[in-house]
């Protein structure tokens, strides 16, 4: 039958199924494939704790989504135009974010007595009872298919059930037109030691393909046309091994060996994780027996010559706090990564959320105001982290850079960059005594940017000792109210004045007016995305959104004058919100939150917009 | 380079109590350094001393090296960062039985059972002495400190017990009062690669004051202690005829000459027996039962956690083709946009 090829802007993708079918791998080759056809992408696993939640429960649903299109595209998507469910959970925990006219693909040999009751249906159809009878519904039998098409082949049908998955995905690139190419080469290089798993998966990947061409129930495909994109050489890349690679770039220009001391918590341990196969380049990491120790064998690896970092999220970072302040008070740089997540304690480990603000910029003891970036999208980790890596050294301090598990295990294309377009990182590394010195003095500073130097242990003549302790510029241990005073304020000085190397804020859409939209983080695609969506409406509104939280851009103020109202949007109950009312006491802040555990929807934005200029 | 004890004496005023026993440790390591220096030919700068919070951490600051003074509890995980990151300094923990024991317990048994290439100081003298006087994972059952006004109700640490079931290679033990073995066995921690535990008995003069005596008086010290060298027969005693056999699978304290027993029954000490069994008997030996073991009770040789690394990333960085960043940008998965 001849299908109609309809052209399409760009399309949302859901894929979900049991967290055992592999729907996260489903979701990725099909973004691989999506952006090496020339879309662009952008993508958001939404998995659930529990490794193996129980078989068949909306409990234990994992899903992917992908958001592909042919020209920009910032955000994975709030609704879906196609969703792929493989057994009932998934079509239930997933209704709510169907598109009105989305198709939907099922695995119908899933959708029995059994699995309609594990998914919590009342009766046996579960189309009516979640009303979407009448929707575009492509319901195959996918698990008998695969077991047939594995039979045929003389392939074990029991082992290969498990790539019932590639069916569904075969049926999806029909749907979209897209080149197999791509997959194929990944299964060869993935089971190049099983010639036999490449054969069942391409088998079944092509058989979802045919199938979908010869059912009644595909009457027109789509294509999403390539995007003018500026040329490169691109490849995709998602929040957490951009942080990793970011450090051992500022590692490569700083000329210092990187260090990781971290402990696995999610949604963090990527980094960690993608650190420790890149020995290659002299990355040395040490899983440690807690948080504390990650955060304490990395101060020990400064203080001994490495650029250290110690990787995290919210739980981790409570733990780190007291270590923390001991970076702050030695002047040791490190750099601290929390990927964040729902709180409070272990709260939902693998939902997303910007709730640790308040502990980043306030949570320890004393007088100790540390450095806060946060990075706006999986790729922008990558720079986020070499300039964090950078402020750390040159400053000598902790800076803690505040991900997020969407950045983190969200995915995007990226043009890679070359290094030499980067900056140069460097670390004020002293190898003698000054003329004035008898001894080390180890707080003395540079009179312009209050930066003290960085003696590492080895080098002779500068033996000296730090700590926890108080002490005077020359390093001796100091309880005098007026050195307490002035260390304290020297040590918050040297931040501030990071503010003269920090790029300025810019402002997206309007300059000045009526309304100033503020964010911050992870949440940059929704805002971008709304921004142009009320433009195209004809609402004037200005978007800033913030990578530098401490010490922020100084042209911050400026900014906010130009406009009559200020709005934060923030996944928390107001924290950024909060910190700038502190910082800048004569604007009035509207706020508009969320704490769900998820992004914002491009929706609620707008609305919230919306409903401001009534 | 010849060093004498005085060039590792810093400019700072030693602020400990008069009569503390960390003055004779103090003095001991400074004398340990120049034979060290000399065996491994290092000087002042390859040295780093980290320690906790304690009345024992304060130790860095009275050593002319590099030093580090932690937050309690995490000295060894400093430590271990140090370490890792340089491996060729030499890296001493200075720590407390609170310090070590209690907050930082998880560090102190991880660093073991890594065999991190660092030396750890443990003065024990049972008791919080900076926070004037609780109770100690190393009290005694019953000790009466502010904090168990009617006794402890706890079993305490045997710091050479947790080192042995922690895999340890080396653990040592020595008194305060013992300046001359306290000297030595700090120059033999300082040479073992692997991590270096070395117990030293140490008296608190204000808040526990002769805690250990009942073993460090001179008067009884031969008769309460036994210092065990290895390769020799485990003999103590003022006299030099008691000695220690083995009574089935116990220990058992003899005199020879009496019952028939003859210098030949007496054991030999092997510090470097790989099974751990004997040492950790060794370890766990109490007065009156039992005089309580001093030197080195374990010594044995195992690969050490900064030399694997090391080495882990030298191998991998031979086998890849990674040589720098832009190599690893570009690496997997990539397609060009014309």
């Amino acid at each position: 039958m001849q299908h109609k090829v309809i052209d399409v802007k760009d399309v949302v993708i859901r894929f979900s199924g049991d967290s055992g079918d592999g729907m996260q791998l489903t979701g990725s080759l099909f973004a691989d494939a999506s952006a090496y056809f020339g879309n662009e992408i952008s993508t958001f696993p939404d998995y659930p704790s529990e490794i193996r939640a129980p078989q068949g429960t909306v409990a234990g649903v994992s899903g992917f989504q992908v958001h592909i299109g042919s020209s920009a595209i910032y955000t994975p998507g709030d609704y879906c135009d196609v969703l792929v469910a493989m057994n009932p959970a998934a079509l239930k925990s997933n209704v709510k974010w169907l598109k009105p006219n989305a198709t939907i693909i099922v695995d119908t040999d899933t959708f029995d007595e059994k699995g309609l009751e594990k998914a919590g249906f009342q009766t046996n159809d579960p189309f009516t009872e979640l009303k979407i009878k009448n929707r575009n519904i492509i319901a195959a039998p996918i698990t008998t298919l695969t077991k047939d098409c594995l039979n045929n082949c003389g392939l074990d049908p029991k082992s290969g059930l498990r790539c019932k998955n590639m069916f569904a995905l075969g049926i999806c690139f029909f749907l979209y037109n897209m080149p197999l190419k791509h997959t194929e080469e990944f299964f060869r290089k993935k089971f190049s030691k099983s010639p036999e798993m490449i054969d069942m998966n391409n088998k079944v990947l092509k058989d979802g393909y045919n199938y979908a061409g010869n059912i009644q129930a595909i009457a027109d495909t789509y294509i999403v046309k390539p995007s003018k994109q500026k040329p490169g050489i691109y490849r995709n890349i998602n929040g957490n091994r951009a942080i990793a690679w970011g450090l051992m770039a500022a590692s490569e220009k700083s000329g210092r060996p990187l260090f990781c001391g971290s402990y696995p918590i999610t949604p963090a341990t990527g980094i960690l994780e993608e650190l420790a196969i890149h020995k290659e380049l002299g990355v040395k990491t040490l899983q440690c027996e807690d948080e504390i120790a990650g955060i304490c064998t990395s101060i020990g690896a400064s203080y001994a010559g490495s650029l250290a970092v110690t990787t995290t999220s919210g739980p981790g970072l409570s733990l780190k706090t007291e270590a923390l302040g001991l970076a702050i008070i030695a002047e040791l740089p490190l750099v601290i990564v929390d990927v964040q997540r729902a709180g409070p304690s272990t709260g939902i480990p693998t939902k997303t959320e910007q709730t640790d603000l308040n502990q980043a910029l306030y949570g320890r003891n004393g007088e100790s105001p540390v450095a806060v970036m946060a990075p706006h999208s999986p790729s922008h980790c990558f720079s986020t982290a070499f300039y964090a890596a950078k402020h750390a050294m040159e400053h000598m301090m902790p800076v803690i850079i505040l991900s997020e598990g969407f950045l983190g295990n969200g995915s995007e294309p990226w043009r890679i960059p070359d290094m030499k377009d980067y900056p140069s990182v460097n670390p004020p590394i002293v190898h003698e005594l000054e003329p004035d010195e008898p001894y080390f003095y180890p707080f003395k500073r540079d009179p312009e940017t209050l930066v003290p130097r960085w003696a590492l242990p080895g080098t002779a003549g500068l033996e000296h000792r730090v700590g926890g302790l108080e002490k005077n510029h020359k390093g001796a241990v100091s309880s005098d109210p007026l050195v307490h005073e002035q260390m304290v304020e020297e040590r918050a000085k040297k931040i501030e004045l990071l503010a003269r190397e920090i790029p300025l804020q810019k402002v997206i859409g309007e300059e000045e007016g009526d309304i100033l939209m503020v964010s911050w983080g992870g949440t940059y695609g929704h805002m971008l995305s709304a921004e142009s969506q009320l433009r195209s409406q004809g609402v004037k509104v200005g978007l800033a959104h913030f990578d530098y939280i401490n010490p922020l851009p100084r042209n911050s103020e400026d900014i906010f004058k130009r406009f009559k109202k200020i709005i934060v949007f923030e996944l928390n109950s107001g924290h950024f919100a909060n910190y700038l009312r502190t910082k800048f006491p004569q604007f009035t802040y509207l706020q508009y939150n969320k704490i769900q555990g998820q992004p914002f929807i491009v929706e609620e934005i707008t609305e919230a917009i919306n409903n401001l200029v009534k | 380079m010849k060093f004498t004890p005085q060039d590792f004496k810093s400019d700072q005023e030693v602020k400990w109590c008069p009569g503390c026993g960390d003055h004779a440790v103090l003095a001991a390591i400074q004398r340990a350094l120049p034979e060290v220096s000399e065996i491994l030919g290092y000087s002042h700068e390859r040295y780093v001393f980290v320690s906790g919070i304690g009345c024992s951490s304060r130790f860095p600051y009275y050593m002319k090296t590099y030093g580090f003074h932690g937050i309690h509890g995490r000295a060894a995980a400093i430590a271990t960062g140090i370490k890792v990151a340089n491996p060729t300094l030499s890296v001493w923990e200075m720590t407390g039985d609170g310090d070590s024991l209690a907050i930082g317990g998880n560090h102190l048994i991880h660093a073991i059972r890594r065999n991190i290439d660092i030396n750890i100081v443990l003065f024990n003298n049972r008791i919080y002495g900076l926070t004037k006087g609780q109770y100690s994972p190393t009290s005694r059952w019953g000790t009466v400190t502010k904090t168990s006004p009617f006794g402890t109700v706890e079993h305490p640490f045997n710091p050479g017990a947790l080192a042995m079931g922690a895999r340890g290679t080396f653990f040592a033990r020595t008194l305060d009062v013992e300046l001359k073995l306290t000297q030595e066995l700090m120059v033999e921690a300082a040479t073992h690669d692997g991590t270096a535990l070395v117990e030293v008995l140490q008296n608190c003069v204000i808040f526990n004051d002769k805690t250990h005596a009942l073993i460090t008086d001179k008067s009884v010290r031969a008769d309460r202690t036994i210092v065990l060298r290895h390769g020799e027969p485990m003999i103590f005693g003022k006299d030099g005829n008691k000695g220690l056999v083995l009574d089935g699978m116990r220990l058992k304290a003899v005199t020879i000459g009496e019952n028939g027993i003859t210098k030949e029954d007496i054991l030999i000490h092997n510090a470097e027996e790989q099974n751990h069994g004997m040492h950790m008997m060794l370890c766990e030996m109490e007065w009156p039962d039992l005089p309580v073991a001093l030197g080195v009770i374990r010594k044995v040789k195992d690969r050490t956690y900064d030399d694997m690394v090391r080495d882990q990333v030298t191998e991998v960085a031979d086998k890849s083709s990674i040589r720098c960043v832009n190599d690893l940008l570009r690496s997997g998965a990539t397609w060009v946009v014309e």
